[in-house]
C-alpha cells in the first residue's frame, strides 16, 4: 500500500478510575440487578419548534426502554430522576492533566453540553460531554500527530438485550467518566493506526488514574480512501486488530470505487423501486430459506437491478457489492437476501433461476435481481433498503457508521450522524479553569513513558528492551512493587519480556495474570518454592485458570519434606564420597550445592539444602 | 448589556455591537476561536465570553487586554410562524392553559438562554398524537415559575377556566410548575365548586426540550383522561411510578409534591388517587367521581390575604409570632403529631381567637388525621377555640381558610365551613 491511498484519524475513549462523572456512584460493571424501570424517549423540537421527520418515525416505532438498576453503581441521577451533581473533581483533574500532557490549549471555562442520543443508551436522551482542550499534539516515534480535541464525557448504558420493541439496558456503565481524544486525520498506514493508539493509551495510563482491562478503552476509526468517503468504525476494543480494520476498510472502499467505475462505464442508471411477487416461481423449490419463509406465511419478493450484474459478487470474489446490500437488508430485520450473482446456490436450482429471470424479463447478463423471502412488508422494507444501497454504489463509497466484527471486518450500522445536536447542559454550572490551576498541573505532570524507561534502566539495572517492554505492557507499577519487595529485577524483567512473549506466541493471554498472582508467584520464588527455570511452565499452567498452588502441584514442584530431601542428599554424598574426603569434609559443601540443587529441582529452600548437606557430610566424616 | 459581565468586558462587547447569537472571532494566546456568542451563564466568571464552536461545543474564553475580539456577523433572527390548527367538529375540544414552569420552559439553543415560556402551540405540536383525539385551543395566561404564583394568579386562572368552560370547552389542561401545583389545585377546587368538566393540572419534572421529559407522556395521559373519563372536577395528573407508562389522577385538594426531582413526585395523601391510567390510556377508577354536565359555572375567587401558614417546631417562641398571629384573620398551623403546639403558645393562641382570628390545626405528619382529645395540650387548644380539620393537608387548609374567610358570611360560618368537606378535601375514614 502506498502512503497516499487513504487518510485515517482515531478517537480514543478511555474510562477513568474515579467515581461517576455526575454522581457519587461507584464506577464498575455489576451483575447484580435489583429492579428495572420502563421509559420512553422522544425526539425534541428543534429551535424552529419542529421535530425531525426521521426521528419522529423512529419514535413512532413504539420502542420502549427498560433500565436495570444495580446496587452501588446506579442512583436517581442515572435514572434521570435527579439533576446531575457537580462534576467529579478527580475526573476533571485527570482530563486537565492529560490535556497538558498533549500540550493542548485548555479552555478558560468548561461548559458541559447535552449531545442528543435517542437510541435509549442514556435514559436522559443525551450524553453529557464537554470540550476541555484543543490543538494538542502527540509524538509517535518521530512523527507528530495532531490532537484535535480532548473531551470529558459520560459513558453510556450497557445494552443487555432487545426483544419485541423493548430494549433492555443496564445502568452500571452509564456515567463512568471517559476522556475522548480525537487525532487529526494524519494516520497513513494500518500499523501507524495501532502505534498511535498504543502511544496515546500509554500516556493515558501514565496518569495512573485510568481503568484497565477489556472494554475500558475503545477506539473509533475514521477512514477515508481518496475518492472515497468517511466511514466510522465505532467501538473497537481489540487494539491488535486496529491495523486489520484499517486494511479491510481501505480494501472495501477501493472495491466500492472499482464497482462504481464499472457501473459508470456500463451506463448503469439509478433504479426505481418496483416490487414483484415471485412466490409462485418457487413452487417445489427445496431451499430451506425459501420454504422456511413460506411456511411462516411469507412471500418471495423480487426487485430488478438493471446494470448491476457481476459486481454483486464476481468470480474471484474481489467485487462484493452483494455483501454490502445484504447488510442493509438485514438492518431491516430480515435474515438475508439472495442476489443473482450467487444463484444457483443455497438450494435454489438453475431451473428456478431461469424461470425467475424469464418472469422478471431479464435478458441482459449485466442485469441483476435480488429476492427476499419474508413476510410481505418486511421483505419490501428490506428490498427498499437494497435499492437505496445499490443506487449509492453509483456514487461510490457512502458515508456510514460501521460496527467492528471480531474477524477484523466491519458491518453496516447506520448512516453517519449529521451535525451533532448539542445543547447546553443547564443543570451543570460552568467550571472556570484558572491560571493557578494549570500552573499547578504543569508543575506536577506524571512521568512520561520514555522517562520511566530511563529510570528503570538506571534504578534497577535492566536493559533497554526490558524497560521498554515493561512500560509498553503497563507493568511498571507491578515491576517496581515486586522488585522493591523481593529484588530479582532481572528475573522479573526477563519474565515480562521473554516469557510473556513466548506465552503470547502460544496464544496465552498474559493480561490474565493479575498483579496479586504475580506478586504471589515471585514471593514463592523468593522463598525457594521453585526455581526461576520453572516460571514459564508455571505461568502456562496458571493461564488455564489454575491457582498458583494447583499449578505447583501439577508440575511436581511441590516442596518435598526433610526426610525425602535427606535421602536424596545422602545418596549424592555417598556417590561423591571420594571427592568429599579429598576436600576434607565440610569444605565440599560449596561445590556440592549445585548438583544437589539440581537433583532437588528447586523443591526445597536453598538454606535448608545447605543445612542438610552439611549434616550429611559431617555424618560421613564421623 | 448582560449584568453578569464585568463592566470592562460589558463595555467592550457593547462597543463591538456584540450580542447573544452573533458570530465572533476571538484571538487569545495565539489561538483564534470562531463561534456564536452564547448568553452569559449566571455562574460564569465575569471576564468570560462563551462561544458555541462549529462542532457544537460551548467553551468559555477569558477576555484580557490582549484578547482581540472581532465581530463577524450579526445574529440571525429566525421568526416562527404559528399556523392555526384545523378544527374537527366530531372531536371534543380541550383548552390548554399555560402558566409557566418546567413543563413550559426551554433552552434557546441559539443563545443558550433559558426561557420559562414555550409557545403553547409548540407543546401541542411536540405530542402530535393528541391531534387525533381532540381539538385544541391554547391560552398563555402567565409565564412564571410556580414559586412565584400568588393568590392573584389563582384568581385569574379560576376566571379563565370558568370562561373557557362556559365557552364550550370539554375539558381544561393547565400546564403548571410543580413546586406549588398542589396549592393551585386546591385553590381551583374551592374557587370552582360547581365545576362541570374535567380541569387537570399537569407539570413535568424534566423540561420539554429533553428527549426523556415526562411532559409528553403526562400530557397524553391528561388528554385521554379528559376525553375518556367524562368526570368533572379539579385533578392533578403526573407519573404514578418511575415508569413512563403509569399515571395517577389525584384529587386537586388531596395531593402533595413529596420528592424534589423524581417524576413520580406527586402523591395523594390520606386517600388513594382518584384513578390510574396506564400507557395505553386504560383508566381504572378508585372512587366515584362526579359526571360531566353541560352547565355554566361561576368562579368564586374572593380570598382573604391576611391568612398565614405556620409550622410548629420545638421551642417555638410565642413572642416572635405575636404580631403575626394577632394581625392575621386566619392562621393555619401545621402542628406536631395529632395536632399540637408547645404549651407556651396556648396563651397567644387564646388571645388571638378572642381577638377574632380563626386558628386551624393540621398535622405536619401529613399522614393521618388530627385529634386534639388525646393529650392535654390538644385539649387546651380545643378549649381556646382552635379548629381541627381531620386529615386535611396543611396547605389545602391554608388555601381553604383564605377562601372561607372571604366567602362566608361570618366567623361562625367560616368555622363550620372549615369542618365540612366541600371538595373531598377531608375524610373521616382512612384505610391501610
Amino acid at each position: 500500500m502506498t502512503e497516499s491511498e487513504f487518510i485515517c484519524g482515531i478517537e480514543i475513549h478511555q474510562q477513568l478510575d474515579t467515581k461517576k462523572l455526575f454522581c457519587s456512584c461507584d464506577s464498575h460493571l455489576c451483575e447484580n440487578v435489583y429492579d428495572s424501570v420502563y421509559r420512553r424517549l422522544r425526539p425534541t423540537a428543534s429551535e424552529m419548534g419542529e421535530i425531525d421527520r426521521a426521528a419522529l418515525v423512529q419514535s413512532q416505532k413504539n420502542l420502549g426502554y427498560r433500565y436495570q438498576l444495580t446496587p452501588e453503581t446506579s442512583c436517581l441521577v442515572e435514572l434521570d430522576d435527579e439533576p446531575p451533581h457537580n462534576v467529579n473533581v478527580d475526573a476533571m483533574n485527570i482530563a486537565l492533566i492529560f490535556s497538558e500532557m498533549m500540550k493542548a490549549q485548555v479552555v478558560d471555562e468548561v461548559h458541559f453540553m447535552r449531545k442528543i442520543v435517542v437510541d435509549g443508551s442514556n435514559p436522559s436522551g443525551f450524553q453529557r460531554t464537554a470540550l476541555i482542550a484543543t490543538d494538542g499534539e502527540v509524538e509517535v516515534g518521530k512523527k507528530k500527530i495532531s490532537i484535535l480535541s480532548v473531551c470529558l464525557e459520560e459513558d453510556a448504558c450497557r445494552k443487555i438485550e432487545s426483544v419485541d420493541g423493548e430494549i433492555t439496558y443496564r445502568l452500571d456503565r452509564l456515567g463512568i467518566p471517559l476522556i475522548e481524544i480525537a487525532t487529526g486525520p494524519e494516520i497513513r498506514t494500518p500499523e501507524e493506526c495501532m502505534e498511535v493508539a498504543l502511544r496515546i493509551g500509554s500516556l493515558l495510563r501514565a496518569t495512573k488514574k485510568v481503568k484497565r482491562g477489556i472494554g475500558t478503552i475503545r477506539e473509533d476509526l475514521n477512514i477515508s480512501v481518496f475518492g472515497g468517503a468517511r466511514t466510522e468504525i465505532k467501538g473497537v476494543q481489540e487494539l491488535k486488530l486496529l491495523p486489520l480494520y484499517v486494511q479491510n476498510e481501505v480494501d472495501r472502499q477501493k472495491m466500492l470505487l472499482r464497482v462504481k467505475d464499472i457501473l459508470v462505464k456500463r451506463g448503469t442508471k439509478p433504479v426505481n423501486v418496483e416490487f414483484v411477487d415471485v412466490t409462485e416461481i418457487f413452487d417445489g423449490c427445496k431451499s430451506k430459506v425459501i420454504n422456511g419463509a413460506l411456511s411462516d406465511n411469507g412471500k418471495i419478493i423480487a426487485v430488478r437491478l438493471p446494470g448491476f450484474g457481476g459486481v454483486m459478487r464476481c468470480d474471484d470474489k474481489k467485487l462484493r457489492l452483494g455483501a454490502e446490500i445484504a447488510q442493509r437488508a438485514k438492518s431491516q430485520g430480515v435474515k438475508g437476501i439472495f442476489h443473482s450473482d450467487e444463484l444457483p446456490g443455497y438450494g435454489i436450482e438453475q431451473k428456478f433461476v431461469v424461470n425467475l429471470k424469464k418472469f422478471l424479463g431479464i435478458t441482459d447478463e449485466n442485469d441483476a435481481f435480488v429476492i427476499c423471502a419474508a413476510k410481505d412488508k418486511k421483505a419490501k422494507n428490506a428490498l427498499q433498503a437494497v435499492i437505496e444501497r445499490a443506487n449509492l454504489a453509483l456514487i461510490g463509497v457512502p458515508e456510514e457508521t460501521r460496527d467492528p466484527l471480531p474477524d477484523g471486518t466491519s458491518k453496516y450500522s447506520r448512516p453517519l450522524p449529521g451535525a451533532a445536536r448539542m445543547y447546553p447542559e443547564t443543570d451543570v454550572p460552568p467550571i472556570e479553569i484558572t491560571k493557578a490551576m494549570m500552573t499547578n498541573i504543569s508543575n506536577n505532570l506524571p512521568e512520561f513513558p520514555e522517562k520511566i524507561e530511563e529510570r528503570l534502566i538506571t534504578q534497577y539495572g535492566i536493559n533497554i528492551q526490558q524497560a521498554k517492554q515493561i512500560v509498553k505492557q503497563d507493568n511498571v507499577e507491578l515491576f517496581e512493587k515486586i522488585t522493591n519487595k523481593y529484588g530479582m529485577a532481572s528475573v522479573v524483567a526477563t519474565t515480562f519480556l521473554n516469557t510473556y512473549m513466548e506465552l503470547e506466541r502460544d496464544g496465552i493471554d498474559t493480561t490474565a495474570f493479575t498483579d496479586e498472582k504475580m506478586m504471589g508467584i515471585f514471593g514463592m520464588l523468593k522463598e525457594g518454592r521453585f526455581t526461576k527455570e520453572a516460571l514459564p511452565a508455571l505461568l502456562r499452567e496458571i493461564a488455564s485458570e489454575k491457582s498458583v498452588e494447583m499449578a505447583i502441584k501439577k508440575l511436581g514442584l511441590e516442596a518435598i519434606d526433610n526426610d525425602e530431601a535427606t535421602q536424596i542428599i545422602a545418596r549424592i554424598v555417598k556417590e561423591r564420597e571420594d571427592f568429599i574426603k579429598i576436600k576434607g569434609g565440610i569444605r565440599a559443601v560449596g561445590p556440592l550445592m549445585g548438583p544437589v540443587m539440581n537433583a532437588l529441582r528447586g523443591k526445597i529452600d536453598g538454606k535448608k539444602v545447605n543445612e542438610l548437606l552439611t549434616q550429611e557430610i559431617r555424618k560421613l566424616m564421623e | 448589556m448582560v449584568m453578569s459581565y464585568s463592566t470592562k468586558l460589558s463595555k467592550k462587547l457593547e462597543t463591538l455591537g456584540a450580542e447573544d447569537g452573533c458570530k465572533l472571532s476571538i484571538e487569545a494566546n495565539g489561538k483564534t476561536h470562531i463561534g456564536t456568542m452564547i448568553h452569559h451563564h449566571k455562574f460564569s466568571a465575569p471576564d468570560i465570553v462563551i462561544l458555541k464552536l462549529k462542532n457544537g461545543y460551548n467553551i468559555g474564553i477569558r477576555i484580557t487586554d490582549h484578547t482581540v475580539i472581532k465581530m463577524l456577523e450579526k445574529p440571525v433572527i429566525k421568526y416562527k410562524t404559528d399556523t392555526a390548527m384545523e378544527e374537527n367538529k366530531s372531536l371534543p375540544t380541550l383548552v390548554f392553559i399555560g402558566t409557566g414552569g418546567t413543563i413550559a420552559s426551554h433552552v434557546d439553543h441559539r443563545t443558550g438562554a433559558v426561557h420559562p415560556t414555550f409557545p403553547i402551540s409548540d407543546i401541542v405540536r411536540a405530542v402530535p398524537e393528541i391531534k387525533n383525539l381532540t381539538n385544541i385551543r391554547t391560552k398563555m395566561l402567565f409565564s412564571i415559575l410556580s414559586e412565584n404564583m400568588d393568590i392573584s394568579h389563582w384568581q385569574k386562572l379560576a376566571e379563565a377556566v370558568a370562561e373557557e368552560i362556559n365557552d364550550g370547552a370539554d375539558g381544561i389542561i393547565i400546564l403548571h410548575g410543580t413546586d406549588t401545583m398542589s396549592y393551585t389545585a386546591a385553590a381551583l377546587s374551592f374557587m370552582l365548586p360547581n365545576i362541570s368538566k374535567p380541569v387537570v393540572l399537569v407539570g413535568s419534572q424534566k423540561s420539554f426540550d429533553r428527549p426523556s421529559s415526562d411532559a409528553f407522556t403526562n400530557i397524553i395521559a391528561c388528554v385521554r383522561f379528559c376525553i375518556q373519563s367524562k368526570k368533572a372536577g379539579v385533578y392533578v395528573i403526573m407519573h404514578d411510578t418511575p415508569n413512563d407508562d403509569s399515571f395517577a389522577v389525584h384529587l386537586g385538594s388531596r395531593v402533595r409534591k413529596t420528592h424534589t426531582s423524581k417524576r413520580s413526585a406527586f402523591e395523594s395523601i390520606n386517600t388513594t388517587p382518584a384513578a390510574h391510567l396506564d400507557g395505553n390510556g386504560k383508566i381504572t377508577f378508585n372512587m366515584k367521581l362526579p359526571e360531566c354536565m353541560n352547565r355554566k359555572i361561576k368562579a368564586y375567587t374572593d380570598m382573604e390575604r391576611s391568612t398565614v401558614f405556620l409550622q410548629c417546631y420545638p421551642g417555638m417562641n410565642p413572642e416572635l409570632f405575636r404580631d403575626v398571629i394577632m394581625k392575621s384573620k386566619g392562621v393555619v398551623i401545621a402542628g406536631t403529631g395529632l395536632g399540637h403546639t408547645n404549651e407556651n403558645m396556648v396563651p397567644l393562641i387564646t388571645d388571638a381567637i378572642k381577638n377574632g382570628t380563626v386558628i386551624v390545626m393540621t398535622s405536619q405528619c401529613i399522614n393521618g388525621q388530627t385529634n386534639m382529645n388525646i393529650y392535654s395540650t390538644g385539649r387546651d387548644l380545643t378549649n381556646a377555640g382552635v379548629i381541627s380539620v381531620l386529615d386535611m393537608l396543611p396547605e389545602t387548609a391554608y388555601v381553604k381558610l383564605s377562601w372561607a374567610l372571604a366567602n362566608c358570611k361570618d366567623i361562625n360560618d367560616v368555622k363550620r365551613t372549615m369542618k365540612t368537606p366541600l371538595v373531598n378535601e377531608m375524610s373521616e375514614r382512612r384505610v391501610f
